[in-house]
């Protein structure tokens, strides 16, 4: 049984793995530079700041995709048995820390560049005189409230959700600051003014996922979680819900329309005297 | 360690059926029960991954089996919690480690057994039960769970009234994953047990093979995870029968009805559930590395390059894989400020991961390739790391991760990585230890149309899935007709069902392969791939006792392949220096 025994007969596998390899690493640069499918544009600052953060990890992590993957086609043509002896190396400590080394500084880097933007999100509250609203996920749908003239959120009372009467949120009726509540089934919000959301959930936990805002957050029942943001550019979007809620939770949605300053200033009034209308 | 060969039980094996192929204490046949424990389950969540593709991209189409032909969105849920429950605990926690593991840890090591035989077949037998009890769950009233493999609370908590599958099914999904964990607690003590006491004479730590080094670690991890999923296990099944609230704040309105449950809170649950569902990752990725290793370095003719390199970042990735379960719950509502700690933590747990990667192209570097089915998966293994790696960078920041979490590039990142890569792992081990298992050679030919079919196929599964991910499609949607952005996605949705076809119909090769070799394959010789650990000096059937009483004393490293002045290109472990025969 020498060394002859084994297959040093065909090259096909070897020039085959690194042909597809080849293809794979193409095909994956193609992808990511025609933007087949993409981010849609960000519509807040910090949206753009996390597509910079997005930019720098692609090309990281891309030169080292590429870089691998054919160092791997290369090393499987190369070193394929073409009845040559095997190199008899252990193992080097120099390359170890070398690579050690570099990989850690690499990914602890981008950890360190991420950190802004996401404490940009997430570790200061909004301007003062944001506007406020509230956004509670139920099963399969989203409810959206906005304090209305008084600038105050009506009191809410868990006996009191009757979505079948109109009143899905539970708004105490006895209490007066709750009387001017906007509840709408699309969030409006206008453009150029900081917002803030107040996130919540009645029953499980859902997730507002806003592609253009950038923004992602579980609504969790027993939290209110803040997030907040300015948008940039007037549009529709689609509010989508991220964390599995139950068996609709593909068709639980709305949509987020932003408005220019006069255009939502006309939507509040309009909404406003719904409501003194519906109150009498 | 010395004395075990005259003190654990003697050679012969039990005459009777029953104690011989079905309540054995034979590591060999308890490693082989798991192995078509996880040969049924993998099948099952296959077909049922072929039913969500048919469905995602044909939704109109009709299929066999359900109400009408149609998959309502609560089957769809139904399928996907099934699919990911089967595979994550019946087929990646349990075939690396307690399949091939049971079958070749002892061997490897010079054993006789494993450390606890009886323990080891109450281990396998209450898997088992546990795997009828999540089957079970199909059959039953409304169902079973549609609340995912990962059961997030309140949805998992709150009985029949969150939805179809959430009574007796999601119920019965908590009591299966307890016995799970019960079974995996006690196999983790048998493997470390054995690993400590029971190595040959000579075979220091760092002369073990990387398998045993993976196993070993493995069942560190598995003893201080799944003791905790055990425990939420039993709240989960406290707040849905006995009105606890652990998980369950106050105030809920479902469907209509406010509950009386008060004080839980939903994100307990998921820290639970990631403290182990984190070290769960590297329960099923560990083993595999170790197997990789093990192979490359076999068909490379070749040591593992950087052995201890190797042998110190397995060790640290089981000592950070405690630290990193928040990545999972960055937008969670859990505290913002802690998102950046387990964000560092989590790069930093790429690094040892990285390392591995190096040291398995160091492995290739200068070697005499082999092309075997299995050094082609082994190799394969080594692209799919890389890809399903780096795509976790992104998802290591908070602030990418909130753009990419629960869409379709988690999918594709997890799968890369964890699921198929440790597929890849298995194919691997039973191309390579097949002969061994049953002393016949597997069909190679046909074990390599198996592998380029999968590997181009899986690629083709689940790269497109990161794209998906960027135009931020969410996971677990029965259907795009909602969102309008998703429409223009369903060409890719077409694609992947295609391959995903392409790639079950490519399985059919190796279950052909597979059974037809058991009896119809070429005779395998004692060590066909000239390889130096001990399974391979043993005859073939392996004896009862592995070792026929003669236990074999360790007198070198694991991998000495094409060692210079050696006469053959390979050392066993057991050959005494005086013995190796100059060139």
């Amino acid at each position: 049984m020498g060394s002859r025994k084994s297959c040093a007969g065909s090259s096909a596998p070897a020039v085959l793995l690194s042909i597809v390899i080849l293809i794979l690493v193409g095909s994956t640069l193609y992808f990511h530079i025609a933007k087949t499918w993409w981010f849609p544009a960000a519509i807040t600052p910090v949206g753009s700041q996390i597509d910079q953060q997005f930019f720098v990890t692609f090309i990281a992590t891309g030169i080292v995709f590429v870089l691998a993957q054919l160092t791997l086609a290369w090393m499987v043509f190369r070193y394929r048995d073409h009845g040559q002896k095997a190199r008899f190396v252990r193992g080097n400590h120099m390359l170890e820390v070398v690579w050690t080394t570099a990989t850690l500084v690499i990914f602890v880097a981008l950890g360190v560049m991420a950190a802004h933007a996401w404490g940009e999100v997430h570790f200061g509250g909004p301007e003062p005189g944001a506007l406020q609203v509230e956004v509670t996920g139920v099963q399969f749908v989203w409810n959206f409230r906005y304090p209305g003239a008084d600038g105050k959120f009506g009191r809410i009372n868990p006996k009191d959700i009757d979505a079948s009467t109109g009143n899905p949120l539970g708004l105490d009726p006895n209490d007066p600051a709750g009387k001017d509540d906007i509840v709408t089934g699309d969030l409006y919000l206008p453009v150029g003014r900081e917002i803030e959301l107040m996130l919540r959930s009645q029953d499980v936990v859902h997730s507002f996922f806003v592609r253009e805002l950038r923004v992602k957050q579980d609504t969790v029942p027993g939290l209110v979680i803040p997030v907040h943001f300015t948008v940039t550019k007037p549009g529709d979007y689609e509010i989508t819900c991220n964390q599995l809620c139950g068996l609709g939770h593909y068709h639980m949605h709305a949509m987020l329309h932003v408005l220019s300053d006069t255009d939502f200033q006309q939507w509040e009034q309009k909404q406003e005297a719904q409501n003194a209308q519906a109150g009498q | 360690m010395s004395s075990h060969a005259t003190t654990v039980h003697h050679s012969e094996a039990p005459k009777g059926w029953l104690r011989h192929y079905i309540f054995s204490l034979d590591h060999k046949i308890i490693g082989t029960q798991y192995i078509l424990l996880g040969l049924s389950a993998v099948t099952i969540g296959m077909v049922l991954s072929v039913i969500m593709r048919i469905h995602l991209a044909w939704p109109n189409v009709h299929i066999w089996g359900f109400a009408n032909g149609v998959v309502s969105p609560e089957d769809y849920l139904r399928v996907i919690t099934m699919h990911g429950t089967l595979m994550v605990f019946f087929v990646l926690t349990t075939v690396p480690q307690s399949g091939f593991g049971n079958y070749f840890l002892p061997i490897q090591i010079g054993a006789p057994d494993m450390a606890f035989p009886t323990l080891n077949m109450l281990s396998f037998w209450l898997t088992f039960v546990s795997m009828l009890v999540l089957l079970s769950s199909a059959f039953v009233p409304g169902g079973s769970s549609i609340s995912g493999w990962t059961a997030y609370a309140p949805l998992s908590a709150v009985g029949e009234i969150a939805g179809p599958g959430q009574g007796l099914g999601q119920t019965l999904w908590a009591v299966s994953i307890a016995l799970f964990c019960g079974a995996s607690l006690m196999s983790a003590i048998n493997f470390l047990g054995t690993t400590i006491d029971l190595r040959a004479k000579g075979l220091s730590l760092m002369r073990m093979p990387l398998t045993v080094w993976g196993w070993f670690i493995t069942a560190s991890l598995a003893l201080l995870a799944f003791g905790v999923l055990l425990a939420a296990c039993i709240l989960l099944l406290l707040d849905r029968l006995a009105m606890t609230s652990f998980f369950i704040p106050a105030n809920l309105d479902v469907s209509g009805v406010l509950l009386k449950h008060a004080g839980g809170s939903p994100l307990l649950w998921q820290h639970l559930f990631w403290f182990f569902g984190h070290p769960e990752v590297y329960i099923a990725i560990l083993p595999a590395m170790g197997i990789i290793s093990h192979v490359l370095s076999t068909f490379s003719r070749k040591p593992v390059f950087g052995y201890k390199a190797m042998v110190y970042s397995l060790s640290a990735i089981g000592f950070l894989s405690f630290m990193v379960w928040g990545h999972h719950m960055f937008i969670s509502g859990m505290n913002p400020y802690s998102a950046l700690t387990f964000s560092i933590l989590t790069l930093v747990i790429g690094v040892p991961s990285a390392i591995k990667t190096f040291n398995w192209l160091g492995t290739l570097w200068g070697a005499r390739i082999q092309f075997t089915a299995a050094m082609l998966f082994a190799i394969g293994f080594v692209s799919l790391f890389v890809t399903g790696g780096l795509s976790g960078i992104f998802l290591a920041q908070p602030a990418l991760d909130l753009y990419l979490h629960d869409t379709y590039y988690v999918i594709g990142h997890f799968h890369l990585i964890m699921g198929v890569a440790a597929i890849f792992a298995m194919f691997a081990a039973t191309y390579y230890w097949f002969p061994k298992m049953f002393g016949h050679m597997m069909n190679e030919t046909l074990g390599k149309i198996h592998f380029w079919m999968t590997f181009v196929g899986v690629y083709c599964i689940f790269m497109p899935m990161h794209y998906l991910g960027y135009a931020g499609d969410p996971r677990r949607y029965a259907s795009i007709e909602s969102v309008h952005y998703l429409f223009r996605l369903q060409p890719v949705y077409i694609f992947i069902s295609i391959a995903a076809f392409v790639t079950a119909a490519a399985q059919l090769f190796f279950y052909f392969n597979f059974f037809w070799s058991i009896k119809r394959g070429k005779p395998a010789e004692r060590n066909p791939w000239r390889a130096t650990t001990l399974e391979w000096q043993v005859s073939t059937p392996v004896p009862h006792d592995n070792f026929a009483g003669h236990y074999p004393t360790v007198y070198r490293g694991p991998y000495e392949y094409s060692v210079p002045g050696a006469a053959e290109d390979f050392i066993p472990q057991d050959v005494a220096p005086e013995q190796v025969a100059k060139a």
